[in-house]
């Protein structure tokens, strides 16, 4: 019987358009460049269309003369700089307004997702209603009424609240001294960084040393010493180089001084207090999500309820709070965009809103401003991510 | 295969799309109905009354235009747009005209795409305040907080005055001409700038009226009038001629009421505004009584001006300069022959 047997014989190799490595790259390298073509496509189109309708395009407009003002500004900016430096003011508000209210959302969060979980019943139920009110209502709505409703019932600035005679409250904001900084002033920085460094070294060989022998040290007290004693010393030193600009009523409205404009209190107020209800809500899933065991383990091994919760608890809720916490804050920097509707000048506001009227280039503007928050939106989800990453469970 | 075939749709759509430009007057023909760009509601330009019908001399340009493209003023649709979001609106189509009040500049007849049809009223730039400030003159306003539109040409001319004469100002910004009243009212700002004719119609709606009072100072020039896209002169000439065709039927002493009497008038100018004689309204592309059917159905300039915005409406407006040429005003129509 001669049975033909074939063995070790490879199959013969598929050709080429039949290889599914093969296949797929060419698939993909297909849609790839449909994707391009269409990029192009766009581009070129809009380009061409602009062409015919005589708008003007191309990013120019950027070094010509802005000649508006701006309510708020934190770094130097006057009716003769540029549109360039415009979109910079109205960047660095967008970021001051997304940093307190993240700041402030954060705090209020975790007390409100922590309050909700209380045995008390009261204040748990106070936590409750605090959540279902704040994040059932639209945001625009809760701006409206921070700046319509509750802040126009501030006095007008003949009548402001005053304390000491140096901080003022009224329609306009809230007025405080402004601080001058002398000569010598320079070696309070210094002598602020120098404790900040001294603390961190404290702290790493505090920890070292209470792994090696057990023995605690103070750090929180000894490092708030340093942090505060350092600065001190060294304004005593130099002579206390510092005094106040004080504002005072002139005319229409108080002169000098530094002014928070209550647009930012509204806003700042609504973002946090919106936010916080979705934190609140994200710590207590969090925490939750941490079984009981845990905490009888912890307790079983004569860790007191503090300690337990700093050191068993959160490390463990925070890998399930951090990543949704993330899109909260990506929310709150986004939403702050809502800040044209009450005159607050964030970069909507002046950049895609009288920046573009003046010039008409919506297209340049409008994509400008994407990239922007496209980029603190990447620049946020980095932290966090990193952060993440930090908390993460580590496998032994 | 398939990438020829994207290749091929691709450059299909790059000559569809440049070729496909038609005449605004043929769509309007063709649709029926005028899509007209108006504000989000300022009494005497463009403002829906208690029956939801929207009233104003903007409005009644926007009606004047359909009434002598379509022979009906009716046929107009609204839409109401922001001071920011309306050029936008007028660039991509959305609307045919805009008629909201809009100041002629250079900047916007030229990088914006834009052409402006006319003026249909000569405006300026004032400031209101609270009487009890005790202020007399805009030159006062030293340090005053002061509450603008955004997305206007007041936002600039504000800075410029107060530049011109070295004072110091707060602007406070808001998207939406409501908000800026209301901010106003309440009290967050000293003075608010807006034309002069805008702030009488915002006066009627503040809450004590009589307490505000509005500055002598004009100062700027704000020549307001609808606007069409650039590149499309045809329909840039309708909405220019209908314009005149107002002015001309008040300077004629033709209106809605004696139009049609007048049709018998000896005077040729008349005969030729109203299509008796002459071929106004084909060399237009428009039907012969085109200016005749915009007199009827809205009536002459003078008869809109004082039926929206003259002395005896809630805005109490003097002609000023918006009487005609021959008493003293600005406005003056090219003549209809």
């Amino acid at each position: 019987m001669a049975v033909e047997t074939k063995i070790a014989v490879a199959p013969a190799k598929p050709p080429v358009w039949n290889d599914p490595r093969y296949r797929a790259l060419f698939f993909q390298v297909l849609v790839l460049g449909g994707v391009v073509l269409l990029g192009a496509y766009l581009v070129g189109n809009t380009m061409a269309n602009l062409e015919r309708q005589g708008i003007a395009s191309g990013f120019g407009f950027l070094e010509t003369t802005a000649g508006f003002s701006i309510s708020q500004t934190l770094v130097e900016y006057s009716e003769e700089s540029s549109y360039g430096r415009a979109f910079l003011v109205g960047l660095l508000n967008t970021m001051l307004v997304s940093i307190i209210g993240i700041f402030f959302a954060t705090i209020l969060g975790f007390i409100i997702g922590v309050a909700r979980l209380s045995r008390n019943w009261l204040i748990s139920n106070l936590a409750a209603v605090y959540i279902e009110i704040l994040r059932n209502i639209p945001l625009l709505l809760q701006i409206f009424f921070w700046y319509f409703a509750v802040l126009r019932n501030v006095p007008s600035p003949k009548n402001s609240h005053s304390m000491f005679d140096s901080f003022f409250l009224n329609i306009r904001g809230l007025y405080s001294p402004a601080p001058i900084f002398e000569a010598g002033f320079w070696l309070i920085p210094v002598a602020l960084v120098a404790g900040v460094i001294g603390v961190v070294i404290l702290a790493r060989w505090a920890r070292a040393r209470q792994e090696r022998t057990g023995e605690r040290f103070p750090v929180f007290w000894t490092s708030l010493g340093v942090l505060i004693g350092l600065p001190l010393l060294a304004a005593i030193v130099m002579g206390f180089p510092l005094s106040w600009n004080y504002p005072e009523l002139k005319g229409f409205n108080f002169v000098g001084g530094m002014v928070v404009i209550p647009e930012l209190v509204a806003l700042a107020l609504a973002l946090s207090t919106y936010t916080a209800s979705f934190i609140a809500e994200i710590v207590r899933a969090g925490i939750t999500a941490v079984s009981h065991g845990q905490t009888e383990a912890a307790y079983s091994v004569g860790l007191r309820p503090g300690p337990t919760l700093r050191l068993v608890v959160i490390p463990q809720a925070l890998r399930v709070i951090i990543p949704p916490l993330t899109s909260q804050y990506l929310n709150l920097m986004k939403n702050s965009s809502l800040a044209a509707a009450i005159a607050y000048p964030d970069i909507v506001l002046v950049f895609a809103g009288t920046v573009l009227m003046q010039t008409g280039q919506a297209v340049e503007i409008i994509s400008i401003t994407m990239a922007v928050y496209l980029t603190l939106s990447l620049l946020i989800s980095a932290f966090m991510n990193w952060y993440n990453k930090k908390m993460a469970l580590v496998e032994r | 295969m398939k990438l020829t075939k994207v290749l091929l749709a691709a450059a299909a759509a790059t000559t569809l799309s440049t070729a496909a430009v038609a005449g605004t007057l043929d769509d309007v023909r063709g649709k029926g109905f005028v899509q007209c760009g108006v504000s989000q509601g300022l009494a005497g330009f463009s403002n829906p009354d208690e029956q939801g019908n929207w009233t104003g001399i903007d409005v009644d340009v926007c009606r004047a235009v359909a009434a002598a493209v379509l022979g009906d003023a009716g046929k107009v649709k609204f839409t109401p747009l922001s001071a920011k979001e309306r050029f936008t609106a007028l660039q991509s189509g959305e609307v045919d005209v805009l008629s909201r009040n809009t100041t002629w500049t250079l900047v916007r007849d030229s990088a914006l795409g834009l052409n402006f049809a006319g003026v249909n009223y000569y405006d300026g730039q004032g400031f209101m305040v609270r009487k009890d400030l005790g202020v007399k003159s805009a030159l006062e306003l030293d340090g005053a907080s002061v509450c603008v539109n955004i997305g206007t040409t007041t936002e600039l001319n504000l800075s410029d005055y107060f530049r011109a004469n070295s004072m110091k100002f707060n602007p406070v910004v808001f998207e939406k001409a409501d908000e800026v009243v209301a901010a106003y009212d309440s009290g967050r700002c000293d003075v608010y700038t807006t034309d002069q004719s805008g702030l009488a119609a915002q006066r009627i709606k503040l809450k004590e009226p009589n307490a505000h009072m509005i500055l002598p100072e004009v100062i700027s020039k704000e020549p307001l009038g609808p606007v069409v896209r650039h590149g499309d002169d045809k329909w840039l000439d309708t909405v220019k001629w209908t314009l005149y065709a107002m002015v001309e039927a008040e300077e004629l002493g033709v209106t809605s009421k004696n139009v049609d009497q007048m049709k018998g008038s000896s005077s040729p100018n008349v005969r030729r505004l109203l299509g008796v004689e002459g071929d106004g309204g084909k060399n237009l592309g428009l039907s012969v009584d085109w200016a005749y059917n915009v007199v009827k159905q809205v009536g002459n300039y003078g008869e809109s001006f004082e039926r929206h915005v003259g002395v005896k409406t809630s805005l109490g407006l003097e002609r000023g300069q918006n009487a005609l040429w021959k008493d003293g005003g600005l406005q003056y129509a090219m003549p209809v022959r």
